[in-house]
């Protein structure tokens, strides 16, 4: 076990050596940052002198060397829009993304779980049709449309619910949460709805191709001949092993989640490190990108981690090796 | 008391279960009939594809789209299955009638601990409080020759070999007393030597308990040790049945002669094996008249016409043939 | 053609609703794609035909509407209907060339890693889990942002993503293949290894292919469009319907909707045509599956 986690760490640490690696050469080739911090009648001396003191005027090899020392010492730099550090900047906003995304998962599988095994069990009924026709508009749906049409509807043309914003929040162990108070949930409702939708219809499918392969096996039958009823069966031996391909994608689904909540908090003006990271393309505001890049690698690493931990509680065959 | 004047614990007639496929029906059990005393154990004899196992699953009504039972009865006790609820099925399921399968490998849930997947049976079946019900599992376990049973009742089935494993299931198959046990091709999956140990531990477990079985296998050499009567099925119908002996002695159907003789026989290691000729013709477009005549040494020109119908030959035999065998004779 | 007419796959073809409807919206976005723009007397592009009198038309069969323009008209004066059939030509151009590219690159380096292995296949398919750790808007996000907005760009976007699934399929497949006995026999015959994939192999592996590119294009419809909502897409000259949806959405609160829904929606009608009839595809091609 200690082998494991050691042996994990060290491909986790790799993967955000990579992601280092690729995030600082695609920084390289944006826009000149320097823009951003000189006034727009600068002379040339102090364009260069701007440039010396952001360290870019020197090789690539040496602005990697400081970019990964600085990185270590998890210092990001300061925005150059905001002119705070740009680490602060998105730890600030990653309740309010973690708050959307937590709400659309849960959302996302409350829904997708029992309907994908209704359809795996009776995959020629005609309410399992629907279901999949419906899942299939649901991954072909353009996720920041709905969002669109949802607050158009729900917003403008109705005025159920606020079309922007995150309203207010109460605080816990220093961080602020709209979901302790009713006008949080008021605000959090569509942009969690209109995230969830891709999300639920993929593992709505996965639970149901799971549930398809699972009715399969011997032991299903064999847990019939007993006489189990057949909701047992689907529910107490069929959907734990249905859920062993559901867990894989699980956490790329946790990941797209987060990405594509830089789309949904564009669209509904949620304060997340999503949409900061919009509007820090926009302005080339160099030291966010970073932050958010390498946070949402190691997000991404961890949760991966996490899903394999997953597997062996689930899953007695597997240990971690 | 003779024979005929007991009633059967298990009474199948003119079953008929068929698939409907795209490429047309499949009538893989095709006017079955067989019955089976109390305590008596019945080999259910073919090739794979003949429609041993679909028999097996219909008398639990496990029978799943496209599949349907189109016809027939099956008595348990008087009471005809086909006509039963799910509800009333699920009671027998276990109960009344259990089941081994063929692969071990796959016929226990690999996530879930054997302890649960045998106290799954008792909770369904019986009044028994978790203590009691833990109790015996153990004994069961252990009645089947697993040593350290509380133990192994935590492990998971991963854990145990294949010939293990079939234990277990047949433990599973047991727990609930039941009065007639389907097996599957129980040993089909298994090494040769563990072969034997599971048939001794069957017959044993099933006498002790004086419950019937239907064996179903491909393999006479099976069925010949542990059977006291056997069906043949060819193509979905019955070609023969009778007392085991006589019928492995002597057949008076040329496919069970078929069937004999390729029987590796250990003493002869030189001869070359046997083989019935041919295939089995494609179920969905049945020949007129006898299905194995294009395999069969004595077919004749009546035998494309008519189909033979199952009738009396010597002694306790059936056979669905018009030029049956003599004792002694050859295919 | 009969032997095609009577396969259980035209058979299967007839009797399913979501192949029909799937391959029916399909044709029908080609035909809009192929002949659309000659059928309607705007060219949304050609600010000449444009009369910012007409901007802001509600769809016809609202009060205010005008049977000109059906679908509405936007803040230029501008066929919603019109720029629409132009805009399917961008994105589905887009995601047509971008699949193509990615299932060329995909498969070439799927058939490096799996014939040849060692280090060439290490690197690759380290490439390849990495970067599918990772959701493919990021990535595309990213790249976008990196070298700015462009048709060229995007495409150069989508692909970087979209090879990854096609190495590895084609990779596990030609793993599977060469271990087979008549690959086997072609190597000892002293074929060329070139020969060899190219006859013997490839054809083999191209089956699950089919399947994966036709969603694809679907998928990268759906990026596209998202790339393009977030300004980092195609240029303002270009619209494709995402672009669409991101100028609609502007006018969106003031209650001027059609500008937006509509292409959305044919956005959506579009990948799920796609979606409909991969999924048939999928289960008649996969045979495990029967």
């Amino acid at each position: 076990m200690t082998g494991y986690i050691f042996k994990r760490l060290l491909q986790m640490t790799l993967v955000l050596w990579v992601v280092s690696v690729i995030v600082f050469l695609m920084m390289s080739f944006t826009g000149d940052p320097v823009f951003m911090v000189v006034p727009i009648d600068a002379t040339d001396a102090e364009i260069a002198q701007a440039r010396r003191l952001l360290g870019l005027d020197q090789s690539l090899f040496v602005q990697y060397g400081r970019f990964v020392t600085s990185l270590v010492q998890g210092d990001f730099g300061n925005s150059y829009v905001f002119r705070q550090p740009a680490m602060a900047l998105i730890l600030e906003r990653l309740p309010a993304t973690l708050e959307m995304v937590l709400v659309a998962m849960a959302l996302a599988l409350v829904v997708a779980i029992p309907l994908g095994v209704y359809a795996g069990a009776n995959p020629n009924s005609r309410i399992s049709r629907t279901i999949m026709a419906g899942s299939l508009l649901g991954i072909s749906l353009p996720g920041f449309w709905v969002g669109m049409v949802l607050i158009f509807l729900f917003a403008v043309h109705w005025g159920i619910f606020p079309s922007s914003g995150r309203g207010d929040t109460a605080e816990i162990f220093g961080l602020r949460v709209s979901l302790l108070t009713a006008d949080g949930w008021h605000h959090i409702i569509l942009p969690a709805v209109t995230l969830s939708l891709a999300t639920m219809a993929i593992l709505l499918r996965m639970t149901r191709a799971g549930m398809m392969e699972v009715n399969r096996q011997d032991f299903m039958k064999f847990a019939r001949a007993k006489g189990a009823t057949r909701r047992d069966v689907l529910y107490k031996h069929g959907l734990k092993n249905a859920l062993i391909p559901v867990i894989t994608i699980f956490g790329l689904q946790l990941g797209d989640l987060i990405a594509f909540a830089t789309i949904t908090e564009t669209i509904f003006s949620w304060p997340g490190m999503g949409k900061l990271l919009i509007d820090s393309i926009y302005r080339a505001d160099r030291p966010v990108i970073v932050v958010y890049l390498m946070l949402v690698a190691l997000i991404f690493v961890v949760i991966n981690f996490l899903v394999d931990i997953i597997y062996t509680l689930i899953d007695p065959r597997i240990t971690l090796k | 008391m003779t024979e005929a004047a007991k009633q059967p614990l298990l009474d199948v007639h003119d079953l008929r279960t068929h698939f409907h496929t795209f490429g047309g029906t499949v009538k893989a059990v095709n006017g079955v009939s067989f019955d089976i005393a109390e305590g008596e154990v019945m080999g259910l004899v073919g090739e794979s594809g003949g429609g041993k196992s679909v028999v097996g699953f219909s008398i639990l009504g496990l029978i799943d789209s496209p599949g349907k039972i189109e016809g027939g009865q099956i008595l348990l006790d008087g009471e005809d299955l086909v006509k039963a609820g799910e509800a009333r099925l699920r009671e027998i399921r276990g109960r009344e009638i259990s089941m081994v399968f063929q692969d071990p490998m796959t016929s226990l849930n690999p996530l879930h601990s054997v302890g649960r997947q045998m106290d799954e049976v008792l909770r369904l079946h019986s009044d028994l409080d978790a203590q009691a019900r833990h109790s015996a599992c153990v004994e069961m376990l252990e009645s089947v020759g697993i040593s350290r049973a509380t133990e192994r009742l935590r492990a998971y089935p991963h854990q145990f070999s294949g010939g293990m494993r079939q234990r277990v299931v047949i433990a599973i198959a047991l727990l609930a007393r039941p009065r007639l046990i389907i097996a599957d091709e129980p040993t089909t999956a298994l090494d040769v030597t563990i072969q034997s140990q599971i048939l001794k531990l069957m017959r044993r477990q099933i006498a002790e308990k004086g419950a019937s079985m239907i064996l179903v296998t491909h393999d006479l050499a099976v069925v010949s040790e542990m059977a006291d009567r056997i069906t043949v099925l060819y193509c979905g119908n019955v070609v023969e049945r009778g007392r085991a002996r006589e019928l492995i002695e002597a057949p008076a159907h040329p496919y069970t002669r078929g069937l004999i003789d390729s029987i590796p026989d250990p003493s002869n290691r030189h001869e070359r094996l046997k083989q019935i000729p041919g295939t089995v013709p494609d179920i969905r477009n049945l020949p007129q008249g006898c299905n194995f005549r294009d395999r069969c040494p004595r077919a004749q020109a009546l035998c494309a016409e008519i189909e033979p119908k199952l009738s009396a030959q010597r002694g306790s035999l059936s056979a669905a043939c018009h030029f049956p065998l003599n004792p002694g004779e050859s295919a | 053609m009969t032997a095609f007419l009577q396969s259980e796959f035209f058979h299967n073809y007839c009797r399913s609703s979501s192949a029909m409807i799937g391959s029916g919206l399909m044709a029908f976005f080609a035909l809009a794609v192929l002949i659309g723009p000659f059928l309607v007397a705007q060219n949304p592009y050609d600010n000449a035909t444009l009369n910012l009198l007409d901007s802001y038309k509600p769809p016809m069969w609202l009060e205010g509407g005008d049977p000109q323009f059906p679908l509405g008209t936007d803040g230029q004066g501008r066929d919603v209907w019109a720029s629409i059939l132009y805009g399917a030509r961008i994105s589905l151009f887009i995601g047509l060339v971008a699949m193509i590219a990615s299932c060329t690159i995909g498969t070439v380096l799927g058939l490096i890693a799996g014939f040849y292995g060692g280090l060439a296949d290490s690197i690759i398919m380290r490439i390849a889990d990495i970067q599918l750790s990772f959701p493919s808007i990021l990535i595309a996000l990213f790249l976008m942002s990196a070298v700015g907005t462009g048709i060229d760009k995007v495409l150069i976007a989508l692909t970087a993503v979209g090879w990854v699934v096609y190495a590895r399929t084609v990779r596990g497949s030609t793993l599977s293949e060469i271990e087979k006995e008549y690959v086997q026999a072609a190597k000892v015959a002293g074929l060329p290894n070139t020969k060899i994939i190219r006859k013997h192999v490839l054809p083999n592996v191209l089956t699950p292919l089919i399947v994966i590119a036709t969603i694809q294009v679907g998928t990268f419809v759906l990026i596209e469009a998202s790339l393009s909502f977030l300004g980092v897409g195609v240029p303002i000259t270009k619209p494709s319907l995402g672009l669409l949806i991101k100028n609609g959405f502007d006018v969106l609160f003031s209650g001027l909707w059609w500008t937006s829904v509509f292409p959305g929606f044919a956005i959506m009608m579009l990948v799920f045509g796609i979606n409909l009839f991969g999924d048939f595809l999928r289960d008649e091609l996969n045979p495990r599956l029967k």
